[in-house]
């Protein structure tokens, strides 16, 4: 279900704005509905989440109906409906990563992050959790940090611990 | 050393520019295509080299092809399907990072042959640096003159864009890509019509995985019927393996398909054995939607003969004995490792990539993940095994796309031939929290091999 976060409204600024409009040039002219997935990828990228004002912005600029963009960011996993951390670690939690120590990782960040899954950490800084399947199971365990989706791969304990440091240390 | 078509040069340094690809050999495939062949030649040769499709099917690329409705003044569309989402699968993800050039090159070849003007690469959403990184090689290849308007000067036109996806497994089903490439939700479609009839934009559209374009490269430059003399049977040509799991050198490898799985797991040409000194439990051969096999039913047949990397050989013996070739997930399970526990995984990753539409699938995988979940944890019950293979069998078949398939076959394989670990987690809820059952029934030889029912 769709829970309503946030009623602010947004501004897409100029920049964003023009990268939209290189994005709708790829498709036929009728059929500009094919920019909504990378274009929530955009929003996502700029506000780090994909609020609802967000989407009926881009429904505007897309010249379809609100639901369209509402059907779409909630089927997708990758939309984040709420906030997250500045720094959202996405750790594969699928059968190969599982079999050379995924589910420690995870149980590690809780530990040292001090929040559950989902939840974003109180410096605002960090939010994690488990994804499905990211296509690196020869080099796991892995996870990604959106919203550049930079890759670390054959996680160990330590590795995870020198990554949060370096991410504070920002 | 096995022949490589695909990763040949993958150590070369800079093999991801322009002009490191060129340097060796890169898109001489273009020039003999666009200059010396018309686009029948092409899907001919294609059809000679028996190449099948690469993604998990199988299915002949060069019949697909030829599927290709034509009708006159409608746009035609080539789509590359790198959705790379199948558990244990990670070659795409692999071949883009490091040679990009190979995909794009193919994805002109075969542009040019299927007489599309625009072609895109729909990519999984989380490889953002893999887009990055095509992105960079298609601005660089049409710096280059080979993409844009009138190619080499053949007055052929071609515009190649990527498109990322946003997080879904079933957007790797073809019409569901589709779908998720028009916008939407990614919710396959009832087919007939197939894509060669009504695909993108309801126009005739091809769906190729990566690995079965960057193969139309070695095609052409040597001709299909040299592809085709590599390989066994009609398992031709070569394919790259992704492996994972508890292996001394997991990666990916590119084999001669007809590989015996022995070598390929145990030699230190591919993954130099099972990690840390133990022993082989079970694999899964082609990615998690395809059985799951104990150890000595991956080595050998059920004959005794040895199992050999190749469409024919895995699936020989059927779902009793055999399992698929797949995409080429070879994922391999020490002896430490819980069945259960890896059958639960999976079932929670069918559940949650379900896209809703079927309630086979829809309810189903939900009913497998807690039932399995319930077992694993120490809460099941002796008739929780038969109704997990009730509610498996209740699913297979009954779906618009084969991800009701893909889950079902998990579970069933796993009680198919280990049934004697389910109920030992049962029996002994206790010890089956801090204990594993371990391979001892599994050791055994082929003829004692615990293959339980088929139905």
């Amino acid at each position: 279900m769709l829970k309503i976060e946030e009623q602010k409204p947004v501004v897409f600024s100029s920049e964003l704005l023009a990268k939209f409009d290189d994005v709708i040039t790829r498709y036929p002219e009728d059929k500009s509905k094919s920019a909504l997935l990378p274009l929530l990828h955009l929003v996502q990228a700029e506000f780090l989440w994909v609020s609802t004002s967000a989407m009926d912005k881009v429904a505007e600029y897309l010249k379809i109906q609100p639901i369209e963009v509402y059907e779409v960011a909630t089927f997708y996993s990758m939309y984040f409906l709420k906030p997250q951390g500045k720094y959202a670690l996405e750790v594969c939690r699928t059968g190969p990563c599982c079999l050379v120590g995924a589910e420690k990782i995870l149980d590690h960040l809780e530990h040292k992050l001090g929040v559950k899954e989902g939840e974003v950490t109180d410096d605002g800084l960090f939010s994690f959790r488990g994804v499905e399947c990211l296509a690196a199971c020869g080099f796991g365990p892995v996870l990604q940090i959106s919203p550049e989706y930079t890759f670390y791969e054959n996680l160990t304990v330590a590795s995870v611990d020198k990554l949060i440091e370096d991410l504070k240390n920002k | 050393m096995s022949r490589k078509l695909l990763l040949e040069h993958i150590n070369v340094p800079g093999i991801n520019t322009l002009e490191v690809y060129r340097q060796k050999g890169g898109y001489r495939a273009v020039e003999k295509a666009l200059k010396t062949l018309t686009p029948e030649e092409i899907v001919e040769e294609v059809k000679k080299s028996g190449l099948r499709g690469r993604g998990g099917a199988g299915f002949p690329t060069g019949m697909k092809w030829s599927f290709l409705a034509k009708p006159e003044g409608v746009a035609r569309y080539l789509v590359c399907n790198a959705d790379e989402s199948e558990p244990g699968t990670f070659k795409d993800r692999y071949l883009m990072t490091h040679i990009p050039h190979a995909l794009i090159e193919g994805m002109i070849v075969a542009s040019f042959a299927l007489g599309a003007k625009v072609s895109y690469i729909y990519v999984r959403g989380e490889m953002m640096p893999q887009i990055r990184i095509l992105e960079k090689a298609i601005a660089e290849a049409k710096a280059a003159g080979w993409l844009g308007k009138n190619i080499l000067g053949t007055g052929y036109d071609l515009e190649l864009y990527v498109q990322p996806g946003g997080g879904a497994y079933i957007c790797g089903e073809e019409t569901a890509l589709l779908e998720s490439l028009e916008g939407k939700r990614g919710n396959p479609r009832i087919k007939p019509p197939f894509p060669a009839i009504a695909g993108l934009y309801g126009c005739p559209t091809v769906v190729n995985n990566v690995e079965s374009i960057a193969a139309v490269v070695p095609i052409i430059n040597d001709g299909g019927e040299e592809y085709a003399k590599i390989g066994i049977g009609r398992s031709t040509g070569t394919k790259l393996i992704s492996a994972s799991g508890n292996l001394v050198k997991p990666g990916v490898y590119e084999i001669e398909l007809g590989l015996p799985v022995e070598e390929f797991i145990y030699s230190d040409e591919y993954c130099g054995g099972i990690a840390n000194g133990k022993k082989l439990k079970a694999t899964v051969a082609g990615g998690s939607s395809v059985p799951v096999l104990p150890a000595n039913l991956t080595l050998k047949l059920a004959n005794g003969e040895p199992r050999l990397m190749s469409y024919e050989s895995l699936s020989e013996g059927g779902f009793a004995t055999g399992t698929m070739l797949g995409s080429g997930g070879f994922i391999a399970f020490d002896e430490d490792q819980c069945i259960v526990r890896n059958t639960w995984n999976f079932s929670r990753f069918y559940h949650h990539e379900s896209c809703g539409q079927c309630s086979p699938c829809r309810e189903g995988t939900g009913w497998m993940e807690k039932v399995l979940h319930k077992i694993e944890h120490g809460h099941g019950k002796m008739e929780d095994v038969d109704l997990l293979w009730d509610i498996q069998r209740k699913i297979e078949g009954n779906t618009i796309c084969p991800l009701g398939d893909a889950a079902a076959w998990p579970v069933a394989s796993a009680i198919r031939h280990f049934r004697d670990e389910f109920e030992w987690h049962i029996k002994e809820p206790i010890k089956s929290q801090t204990q594993n059952y371990g391979i001892a029934n599994y050791a055994a030889p082929i003829e004692k091999a615990p293959v339980t029912e088929e139905k």
